[in-house]
């Protein structure tokens, strides 16, 4: 058959740069995914990875404690003054903190998400879904705010103690209450991601576990908490670094020997307007969330985010 | 090389340009004799509430110099904002006493010629070249207000008016007492110590030598089980003696008339020991684009009226001794309220703020400076 030349154009009628372009990244696939991914990737490193990397710089300088001056010389001072006292101290007592609030949103995230996604009814699950997370359009500092005054020593709490008899709780201003507020913050990060991985469990699972014998607990111990693990890694995530790098609450509600890491990098960043300690000292979140990251990893958080 | 030289040039250039909208106030080191006209403009930067309208409206309108203004929230950034980006973004700044030495240091503000400005010679004494703008008699700025650093106190709580600082080292107050979160509180404590332990040597309360440091760094430690808490803001004092069980504490003259007026049975004194306190400085950057407008600004802030309506509205107390008349007239008894009116010698009693710095006088530059106060205040805190 002869070949017509105007059916080959067909279907393409422009040649063109647009059109020798394209030709080009088909033959040469590899090209073609450079092209397509250069922009985001570029944008990752020089907006992100290049703020680190400067970041980690700085640490290796010191300022002119008068002038205020950055001091280009490398030395590894920063990260020494990291180990001395009332440094190790700080990251432990954050560690703890964060541990803390990790571990009480699981516990309370764990049966709520439990009860939306096999008791609730569907109107119920939305309604308690937009409950959860209602508290998250609200400026952060409103509701730390609110809960000084619930703790307040004549605030809510108090006032509820009191009506059923019980002495005062005066846990305003400490590390408890730290703890209470942490919790109450980041709970709604915790909720969403276990919903997710409780919701993907098929029902037949459960009931397969019941064929073979399984009571509601060891179903639950078996089979729903092994495969609901990676929404609580996920989750773990979220509130334990965001805990780690807060200084809002501590100063709000913590009260003395309540210092976190974030509190002194603010102090080091806003009072004694020493960049390059306070650069030094906030790779060590950057150290604990990197360990953090790949044992949730193996607990396969990254599934479920 | 030439590539280099041509940039030189090229700066040069800049700056004449810059300067030449400067005539009048000459920019060649030497201190202008005359202030010429106003370029139209002045960049501020300033506490919140220093640029109220009220006072800043009638200086545009006379002077035509449009006030532009940005509010620092700390010390440490007024001084980063004179500082970065070579300083010339703006005029003046209002520094207090924890900043002001430092920017004199950094070469970022310039010296001022008080010459110019006639409300000056209307100053209390004590302000006229106090310690923390004025260095070997050169006038860095203008003083602007001032506040005492008082220890307030519940009356109910406190029927007898207690009248040490010791109060606040006291472990009878356990959690009542609330302190202000800023390294320059280690300077309440080493006057504390100075009355009380006359041994230590201290003199200044700004100038401490390493032991004297770990001396009060030790006093302040034992007290912080006492402490409630360090409060970051003015308004968590007023929160915590209202109703968060705080009886006593290190304050300001603003919580107190707050709380006053919110019925919450307070009352301040100035301790036997005497008290510290902040002075601010409208300071003139060394490289600012509106000097005219900037020496304008230092003759009409200065003026009795603006003084006083500034005093009034922010809690503070004037440096110029004719604004009392004018604080009565705008609030009945301010001025005795705010103790604007106090002989000489009480200004002279109050330990102002200056930034500790290494070279602190004696000559031995064996002085603690701010990075080893702020560490030790980390160190306090826990």
């Amino acid at each position: 058959m002869a070949t017509d030349p105007a059916l080959l154009t067909e279907g393409s009628p422009r040649g063109g740069a647009l059109r020798s372009v394209s030709r080009f990244s088909w033959r040469r696939p590899g090209l073609k995914t450079f092209g397509q991914i250069s922009a985001p990737v570029a944008a990752f490193v020089f907006v992100y990875v290049a703020a680190l990397v400067a970041l980690l710089i700085k640490g290796f300088w010191t300022t002119d404690s008068f002038t205020g001056k950055v001091v280009r010389s490398w030395n590894l001072d920063n990260f020494r003054t990291i180990a001395d006292a009332p440094y190790p101290t700080i990251v432990l007592r954050t560690l703890g903190i964060a541990a803390a609030v990790t571990v009480t949103c699981m516990v309370l995230a764990f049966p709520y998400a439990y009860f939306l996604v096999r008791v609730a009814s569907p109107r119920l699950r939305l309604v308690l879904l937009v409950a959860t997370v209602l508290p998250l359009w609200v400026s952060y500092l409103v509701r730390v705010y609110s809960w000084r005054l619930i703790l307040n020593p004549d605030g809510a709490l108090n006032w509820v103690l009191n009506g059923l008899g019980l002495p005062d709780l005066n846990i305003a201003y400490t590390n408890w209450a730290m703890w209470l507020v942490f919790t109450y913050i980041w709970f709604p990060f915790m909720v969403l991601p276990v919903y997710a991985a409780l919701e993907r469990i098929p029902y037949s699972y459960v009931e397969a576990s019941a064929d073979l014998g399984g009571r509601g607990l060891t179903t639950l111990r078996r089979v729903i908490l092994p495969l609901a693990i990676p929404g609580l890694a996920a989750g773990s995530i979220f509130t334990f670094s965001l805990t780690l790098g807060d200084y809002i609450a501590p100063s709000l509600v913590g009260g003395p020997g309540s210092s976190l890491i974030g509190t002194v990098v603010f102090d080091n960043l806003g009072l004694a307007n020493n960049a390059p300690f306070a650069a030094a000292f906030a790779t060590v979140p950057l150290a604990i969330m990197a360990v953090y990251l790949v044992l949730m990893k193996r607990l396969g958080a990254f599934e479920s985010l | 090389m030439k590539r280099i030289r041509f940039v030189h040039v090229a700066l040069a250039a800049i700056v004449v340009a810059l300067a030449v909208p400067a005539a009048g106030v000459s920019k060649a080191g030497a201190l202008p004799t005359s202030v010429g006209k106003g370029e139209g403009k002045l960049t501020l930067v300033a506490w919140e509430g220093y640029t109220e309208k009220q006072w800043v409206a009638p200086f545009e309108k006379q002077t035509g110099c449009k006030v532009q203004a940005k509010y620092a929230g700390s010390s440490n950034d007024m001084f980063n904002l004179m500082t970065s980006g070579g300083g010339s973004q703006y005029d003046m700044v209002s520094a207090s006493g924890d900043a002001s030495l430092r920017l004199i240091y950094a070469g970022a503000v310039a010296e001022v010629n008080v010459n110019l400005i006639p409300s000056y010679k209307d100053f209390y004494k004590a302000f006229q070249s106090p310690s923390n703008n004025t260095v070997d008699g050169k006038h860095y700025g203008i003083s602007l207000q001032f506040g005492p650093n008082v220890l307030m106190y519940n009356t109910e709580a406190f029927p007898k008016k207690p009248t040490s600082w010791g109060a606040i080292y006291d472990p009878k107050n356990k959690g009542k007492i609330t302190i202000p979160d800023n390294p320059i509180q280690i300077a309440d404590a080493a006057l504390y110590l100075s009355k009380t332990k006359p041994a230590l040597g201290i003199t200044d309360p700004y100038e401490l030598t390493k032991a004297q440091l770990a001396a009060v760094v030790s006093l302040l430690k034992q007290q912080r089980p006492l402490v409630k808490k360090y409060w970051g803001l003015a308004s968590d004092q007023i929160d915590l003696f209202k109703n968060g069980g705080s009886t006593i504490g290190a304050s300001w003259p603003y919580q107190v008339n707050t709380l006053k007026a919110a019925k919450v049975p307070v009352a301040s004194v100035s301790p036997k020991e005497g008290v510290t306190g902040w002075l601010d400085t409208w300071m003139l950057s060394s490289k600012a684009k509106h000097p005219n407008c900037a020496y304008k600004w230092m003759q009409y802030i200065t003026q009795p009226k603006p003084q006083a309506q500034q005093a009034v509205y922010f809690g503070e107390t004037p440096v110029n001794k004719k604004a009392c008349k004018i604080m009565d007239q705008l609030a009945k008894g301010s001025c005795a309220q705010y103790s604007a009116n106090a002989p000489e010698s009480y200004y002279r009693s109050i330990k102002f703020w200056k930034t500790p710095i290494a070279d602190c006088g004696n000559g031995k530059k064996n002085c603690m400076d701010l990075r080893a106060w702020t560490t030790a205040w980390t160190q306090i805190k826990g």
